[in-house]
């Protein structure tokens, strides 16, 4: 256990020096709580090199039905022994609701993705076992219980 | 002979029914599908229509065991939201409560462990001990369960003074059985031969499946919230996380176990520290934004996340519960196991055993079907360790 862990100052800078130009917008709640926005043609490859780069831990996604027109993800990622979360913001546009798949690249979103397909009727393209996580497989097709447009 | 076992999903015995569809060769698991939703309730809908002080209340029912990790991440996520810091005696007494609740929980799951393998001995002691735990959780909070101790800004109830030294005697007749356990499962040769080297987890399956908890950090992971983003009291009192790196069920035990000795070093830390002081700030309102909690449950990192349009009600509140990234790795830890070990590697994770609640057997070859209830399994699971006995001459 004696690697040494990089600080939040180190993963920072690298952050911004490998995808300054397509961050875009940086919003820190308060130091330990950071949030980044990115465009969904982007997300694939910034969260790759997030997972790959750093010694990052995948937590959740939570996605928020909007009054914009669309759907916010958000990737929340922590740096292991470090307080910081990342949150990775990506506005998904109604009606298409498409979006590259994370799992085949970070195991652990295999079941979220599949549960903010059915709950939010998002698309995941290229999603390795795209079926019903928790809501039975005879619910009406179309029908998303957190949709705030239905 | 290639057959599927389906387990699960009815009747739950402790929280969360899922349902295991085992895929066998002979003996042997070759693949596992895990379904779950059995029992889902909505709740992060329903939060939408509560307000905060109730979404507290609401989200403490989301789990019977741990029922006081999810209130520890919402009143974090919510005084992130607000930028609230709540007064340091409520910081202390939120952190004994936790602890307490850590103790207890693993004491449950040790006592299941124990009824599985068929040693109804620990079993029984580990629940017998419970108890007193639950004792103190009452004379404290006025609940054995599900505590409504937490709030925005602070805590409910104050501990009264003259009820500490009761306290500590309590803990204090804790420490011996701690040591009995600790004595059962590491030096007890049956337990060796059925835990060591079974549903093993390597550290690179734990990263890549994130898990969290008592399932991550016996595969060398080192990840713990309450070290690193302390919140509560946890910053301010000394204690170790316990990591240990072989990732099989004997490791997920003994890390149980250990952690457990953690647990009460910290809430004797929290009695003496504790001084005198307000206990709740009174929160009225929460501002427009976006806030994020953590808190370290028994079974690994409660995440809460929530958004505020400024009124009295979330707008939006996601909850991410530890078994739900910890049953998943099970998709490989179970692989190449035996049906009678299978069910102990399920549960080593400490989801629930409602998932050895029914079994049923397709032998495609001969086109039948047999169902095994959850007797069968513990039948199982008990001619294996008397197995293992013979072989050993214990």
């Amino acid at each position: 256990m004696s690697e040494r862990r990089m600080t939040w100052k180190e993963i920072q800078k690298k952050i911004h020096e490998k995808y300054d130009d397509k961050i875009l917008k940086w919003f820190e709640h308060n130091e330990n709580r950071i949030y980044v926005d990115i465009d969904p043609s982007d997300w694939i490859e910034f969260g790759r090199f997030l997972f790959n780069e750093f010694p990052t831990r995948f937590i959740i996604a939570s996605a928020v039905d909007t009054p914009r027109g669309g759907i916010d993800i958000l990737y929340h990622f922590d740096f292991l022994n470090l307080p910081q979360v990342f949150s990775v913001r990506v506005f998904v546009k109604k009606p298409e609701l498409e979006i590259e798949s994370m799992a085949p690249y970070i195991k652990g979103t295999e079941w979220i993705e599949r549960e903010m397909n059915e709950l939010f009727g998002i698309q995941f393209k290229n999603h390795p076992n795209m079926k019903h996580l928790i809501l039975p497989d005879d619910w009406p097709e179309g029908n998303y219980p957190l949709r705030r447009d239905q | 002979m290639s057959e599927i076992i389906p387990i699960g999903p009815y009747h739950p015995l402790q929280e969360e029914p899922e349902f295991f569809r085992l895929h066998v060769e002979g003996e042997h698991v070759t693949k596992l599908d895990i379904e779950i939703g059995y029992n889902h309730r909505g709740i992060e809908k329903l939060a939408e229509s509560k307000s905060w002080d109730q979404v507290v209340f609401l989200v403490e029912r989301i789990c019977g065991i741990c029922s006081t990790s999810h209130p520890a991440a919402s009143v974090c996520a919510m005084e992130d939201l607000g930028g609230i810091e709540a007064p340091e005696r409520a910081q202390y007494i939120r952190t004994i409560v936790a602890e307490l609740e850590r103790i207890h929980s693993h004491l449950l799951w040790l006592g299941l462990a124990g009824h599985f393998i068929g040693y109804n001995t620990v079993w029984m002691w580990a629940w017998k001990y419970r108890e007193s735990v639950c004792d103190i959780l009452d004379k404290m909070t006025g609940n054995r369960q599900s505590y409504a101790m937490f709030k925005v800004g602070g805590v409910r109830r104050d501990v009264l003074d003259e009820d500490i030294p009761w306290f500590k005697k309590e803990l204090d007749g804790l420490k011996p059985v701690l040591d009995m356990f600790k004595g059962a499962v590491i030096d007890d040769p049956v337990i060796h031969a059925r835990t060591k080297g079974v549903g093993v987890l390597t550290k690179q399956q734990a990263i890549d499946y994130c898990v969290v908890g008592p399932t991550a950090r016996p595969s060398g992971v080192p990840i713990d919230v309450r070290k690193d983003d302390p919140y509560f009291a946890y910053d301010w009192v000394d204690w170790d996380i316990v990591v240990l790196e072989e990732g099989d069920v004997f490791a997920k035990a003994v890390c149980r176990v250990l952690e457990m000795y953690e647990s009460v070093k910290i809430i004797e830390q929290c009695f003496d520290k504790m001084t005198p002081g307000v206990i709740d700030l009174h929160v009225k309102e929460l501002p427009p934004g976006e806030g994020i909690g953590r808190a370290e449950a028994p079974r690994g990192e409660v995440y809460h996340y929530c958004r505020s349009d400024g009124s009295n009600f979330p707008a939006r509140y996601k909850v991410r519960a530890p078994s739900y990234v910890n049953i998943f790795s099970n998709e490989v830890a179970c692989v190449g196991e035996k049906v009678a070990d299978a069910a102990l590697v399920l549960a080593a994770v400490d989801p629930c055993y409602c998932c050895t609640e029914r079994l049923i057997v397709v032998d495609h070859d001969k086109n039948e079907e047999r169902v095994l209830k959850a007797n069968d399994l513990l039948r199982l699971s008990h001619e294996r360790t008397k197995e293992v006995r013979k072989e050993l001459g214990v």
